[in-house]
């Protein structure tokens, strides 16, 4: 018996062999890598034993779940070097310090050169890697702007991956730089931007849309709090005071969710639950650009923010959440008066009988 | 333990092996050896990894209110440990007790982060280390002898043989692996209902927690707690099979790892009921805490008060890259209490690097060596953490002072009960102080803590849900941040100690120091030329694999280092590693270190 297809050429796609070779050791803490293994849509066992039809076969290198140690582990990524794995995409976890700044030292790397016996910085690794990768795909804030290594009077003189490339570098394969940030990433931004990826190297959907900051625009199109579902409290002017026992919205407190691209509040933290300002945690802006310096002290409350909810809870607010909750309380929380048990029908219906 | 002794006729096979990166952990590591072939026995090793990011120094002047939200940055998987020390630390400086459910809150998710690390951590990391696809690779008369032993406690958890077992752990195949992988999603859905987010949570706070909890969050919370507990009846009896064959298949196998009980445990999980934050009182609501403090010297109790053990931090560098901090501004030079505080003490610590080549013989790591000072010989001890639970329940069992229902402390042992669940009726354990510290107690006492940590959860919920239905559902205290104060948090990472000393001066951060547990187990030969615990455990151990030095795996090296569930982002969290540079001075050569 055929099989059956559920995809367009499904056998000669799902043939394809594609490596992810992911970078865990920039100036990270891994939090992406252990973030992954949460993510459940897809999950990494769906990616690896090819429960999406017609997704190419895809063998992940990632030192967190790797089987093979030592030489055995690095050896793909040699191979890789030699033109030996391809397709691959290059997935780039922490952000990279600067090399030329500190001597004889290095601030982070893995793997021996067997030509002088030293660690290959990361930094090398991407410079060897780069232009043989079909995708280079950064994931988590350090990786794609800098983040918490980056901050203000950081010894390393850490960056972002397009930072280090460039901010218009593109593949061979003429894809730039996809940018997933978060502190971590949310799990299942990072894998589905990876199976969306491996579709495309395969020539089945189009590579993703990014914006200016290199951001897929289907994730990080909205604003926190365009997703949140405290924000109904910001347009009637009606804010937390204290955290914790109190629903309203948080920007008072130091929410950043209106100046920040980030679709948690809509996805949740993982399978939909968790997440920040939708569950009592100030939104810390940690998927922007400017995170941290920008926004912090965290629990401050934003400038701009301070005035628009001025706004917000002296005008417009108050009338609003008025005027809603009377016709909620005279009108939509009242049944309609033909609903009862007299002996009389009342509901306009014409009696034929 | 003595290195093997050898006639000088024989001509013996000395081999440098490496193995870099180690994978299946968190971090940069690399542990570079010198082996014995023909003892059969590793001589010399050292560990090393490769990261510097900087934080002590970026730190300093910051909003202090802002640390728990950078220092969760240290590392991706005990991020929340590192939340929550730090919002520890706050309340100290800050003098704020937040609300008992606050507290709750807290145990609530860090008790859910430990059943989510120590599951991922030992089924899809550790214990590949035993699975079948390993043990033929490595151990092939091990396996065939694995077949045809039956598994002691097959009712409990279903697999017939130790082989079984051994394939059920299979990565990414294997039916216990991948449930493992489930098990670790749920038990983070479990540590989001109250931190938010998972590792970098957004509702830990000084003052408390700032989730909204409703009964909604405690309902979502028991139903997950409840089939863990199912999921350990079955987990424990299995890793009990697994390792207790290994003791019987490979006589001689508990020297893999072992070192001397020299264990450090901070004690983690408040009781409401005496925690009030302030340094003065912190003998007693430390003796109150779910998991007991202690300090350990050859296999004996020496404390349990945290004061005392504060007093006993040291910093060493010996092996390590940096000048000495002799000769700059002493930050605290008594304690709250008038106890004198060490210049060596993290509240002193300035740290001063200096780049250098790496030479074995002399400097080869950016990592410092945390030592504990033994009063009674004045000496340092290179304590370890255990990997985490070791040294939890060791000390909790020995100290006696935990009984809350479901567990108990009895003096020599930890008593569980599991409640009834829905697959499977009530169900007692009962772990028993093991006579070594050695790779498989390490890993057992893991598993077990899986148990310890979810009956730690349940009643912390119980309780929680006790405020909840009075109407008390504050979780938050407000507070204001003082222009000085000296501060610490004690609280456990998944796998061991954790401590943040802080110190406050003109409203900001003027120093700040985070042990975590790495350094305390991965740091090298001190300035008295004591190994670090991992490599003083891999310098302990026997090769009992099968292959030669051609297709030699290592894989016993990598079950003692494994073992302590290493974690590199925290160990080097403050420094760069090995410099780049030419080794000047050459004495061993292994392979890629020169």
């Amino acid at each position: 018996m055929a099989t059956f297809e559920i995809s367009p050429n499904q056998a000669t796609t799902e043939a394809v062999e594609a490596h992810v070779l992911w970078i865990t050791v920039g100036l990270s803490c891994e939090g992406d890598s252990v973030a992954m293994t949460s993510a459940t849509n897809p999950s990494l066992e769906d990616i690896i034993t090819g429960n999406i039809p017609g997704m190419p076969k895809v063998v992940i290198h990632n030192q967190v779940i790797a089987y093979e140690v030592g030489q055995e582990y690095i050896q793909a990524w040699f191979d890789a070097e030699q033109g030996k794995l391809d397709p691959f995409v290059l997935v780039i976890e922490g952000s990279l310090g600067n090399e030329k700044i500190n001597g004889d030292g290095y601030w982070t790397g893995f793997g021996v050169n067997p030509s002088n016996g030293q660690p290959i910085t990361v930094n090398e690794w991407v410079d060897r890697l780069a232009d043989k990768a079909a995708a280079v795909v950064a994931v988590g804030t350090c990786a794609t702007y800098g983040g918490i290594p980056a901050m203000k009077n950081n010894p390393t003189g850490a960056m972002g991956v397009r930072d280090y490339l460039g901010w218009n570098w593109k593949s061979k394969a003429g894809i730039p730089i996809v940018n997933i940030p978060g502190c971590p990433a949310q799990p299942d931004n990072m894998t589905e931007t990876l199976v969306h990826l491996v579709f495309a190297l395969a020539g089945m959907a189009p590579v993703p849309e990014l914006d200016d900051a290199g951001r897929p625009v289907t994730l990080f199109g909205r604003t926190a709090h365009e997703s949140c579902n405290r924000a109904a409290f910001y347009e009637s002017g009606n804010f937390a005071t204290e955290y914790g026992d109190d629903h309203r919205c948080l920007v008072k407190l130091g929410c950043k969710g209106p100046v920040v691209k980030c679709n948690v509040p809509l996805r949740g933290w993982q399978s939909h639950m968790g997440g920040c300002p939708n569950v009592g945690g100030i939104c810390m802006a940690c998927t922007m650009p400017g995170f941290p310096d920008k926004y912090m002290p965290f629990m401050d409350e934003d400038p701009n923010g301070k005035r628009s909810s001025q706004v917000a809870k002296f005008t417009y607010g108050p009338i609003l959440r008025w005027a809603r909750g009377q016709s909620i309380k005279r009108k939509y929380d009242k049944e309609p008066a033909w609903r009862h048990n007299d002996a009389e029908l009342t509901t306009g219906y014409q009696k034929r009988w | 333990m003595a290195l093997a002794e050898t006639p000088k006729e024989q001509k013996v096979t000395v081999k440098q092996m490496s193995w870099d990166p180690v994978t299946r952990i968190v971090g940069s590591l690399g542990i570079h050896t010198e082996i014995d072939f023909t003892n059969q026995q590793v001589l010399k090793c050292w560990s090393t990894s490769m990261l510097f990011r900087g934080f002590d120094i970026f730190m300093k002047g910051i909003d202090p209110r802002d640390a728990h939200f950078i220092t969760s940055r240290i590392c991706g998987i005990c991020g929340d440990n590192h939340c929550t020390c730090s919002c520890l630390n706050q309340n100290m400086a800050y003098s704020v007790k937040p609300p008992k459910l606050g507290d709750f809150a807290f145990n609530l998710a860090e008790s859910a982060d430990f059943m989510f690390d120590h599951a991922i951590y030992n089924d899809c990391m550790a214990n590949v280390d035993y699975s079948e696809q390993m043990v033929k690779e490595t151990n092939p008369a091990v396996l065939a002898k694995a077949e045809n032993t039956p598994a002691p406690h097959a009712d409990a958890h279903g697999y017939k043989t130790i082989a079984d077992i051994m394939r059920a752990l299979n990565a990414f195949t294997g039916e216990f692996y991948l449930e493992t992988l489930q098990v670790a999603r749920y038990t983070r859905e479990m540590y989001c209902l109250f931190g938010g987010r998972h590792t970098h949570p957004s509702t830990i706070l000084p003052g408390g927690c700032s989730a909204n909890i409703t009964q909604q969050t405690c309902t979502e919370y028991y139903v997950r707690l409840m089939r863990y507990i199912d999921y350990c009846k079955r987990t424990v009896p299995m890793h009990d099979d697994l390792y207790d064959f290994f003791y019987e298949a490979l006589p001689g196998y508990e020297r893999v790892g072992f070192r001397e009980t020299d264990l450090v445990c901070w004690g983690c999980f408040d009781d409401p009921d005496h925690v009030d934050y302030d340094y003065r009182n912190m003998t007693t609501w430390g003796r109150h805490r779910y998991v007991t403090p202690g300090l350990v010297f050859g296999g004996e109790l020496i404390t349990t008060d945290l004061v005392e053990i504060n007093l006993a931090i040291r910093i060493m560098l010996g092996s390590s890259y940096f000048d000495d901090w002799t000769d700059e501004e002493t930050f605290v030079s008594q304690d709250p209490l008038g106890n004198p505080i060490d210049k060596r003490h993290p509240w002193n610590k300035v740290t001063l690097p200096k780049p250098q080549a790496r030479d074995f013989a002399d400097k080869y790591s950016w990592v410092a060596s945390p030592r504990m000072e033994d009063r009674r010989t004045g000496k340092f001890i290179a304590n370890d953490t255990g990997g985490g639970p070791f040294a939890r329940q060791w000390v909790t069992a020995k100290a006696g002072l935990v009984d809350f229902g479901y567990v108990k402390a009895t003096g020599e042992s930890i008593r569980m009960v599991l409640p009834k669940t829905g697959f499977q009726p009530e169900m007692e354990l009962e772990w028993k102080i093991p006579p070594w510290s050695n790779a498989i107690e390490r890993q057992r006492a893991r598993s077990y803590h899986q148990a310890y940590s979810a009956l730690v959860a349940l009643h912390n919920l119980e309780r929680a849900l006790v405020e909840i239905r009075a109407g008390r559902t504050k979780s938050w205290s407000d507070f204001t941040v003082p222009d000085e104060a000296i501060s610490v948090g004690f609280h456990e990472a998944a796998r061991g100690v954790l401590s943040h000393h802080m110190v406050i001066r003109d409203g900001k951060i003027a120093n700040y120091q985070p042990y975590p547990p790495t350094p305390w187990n991965g740091n090298p030969r001190d300035s008295y030329g004591t190994p670090g615990p991992y490599e003083d455990a891999v310098q302990n151990t026997p090769i009992f694999e099968e292959n030669g030095p051609d297709d030699f795996k290592g894989v016993d090296i990598m079950r003692a280092v494994h073992s302590f569930d290493p974690c590199l982002p925290c160990g080097v969290h403050m420094y760069p590693t090995t410099g780049k540079g030419k080794v000047r001075k050459v004495v061993h050569t292994p392979t890629g270190m020169c």
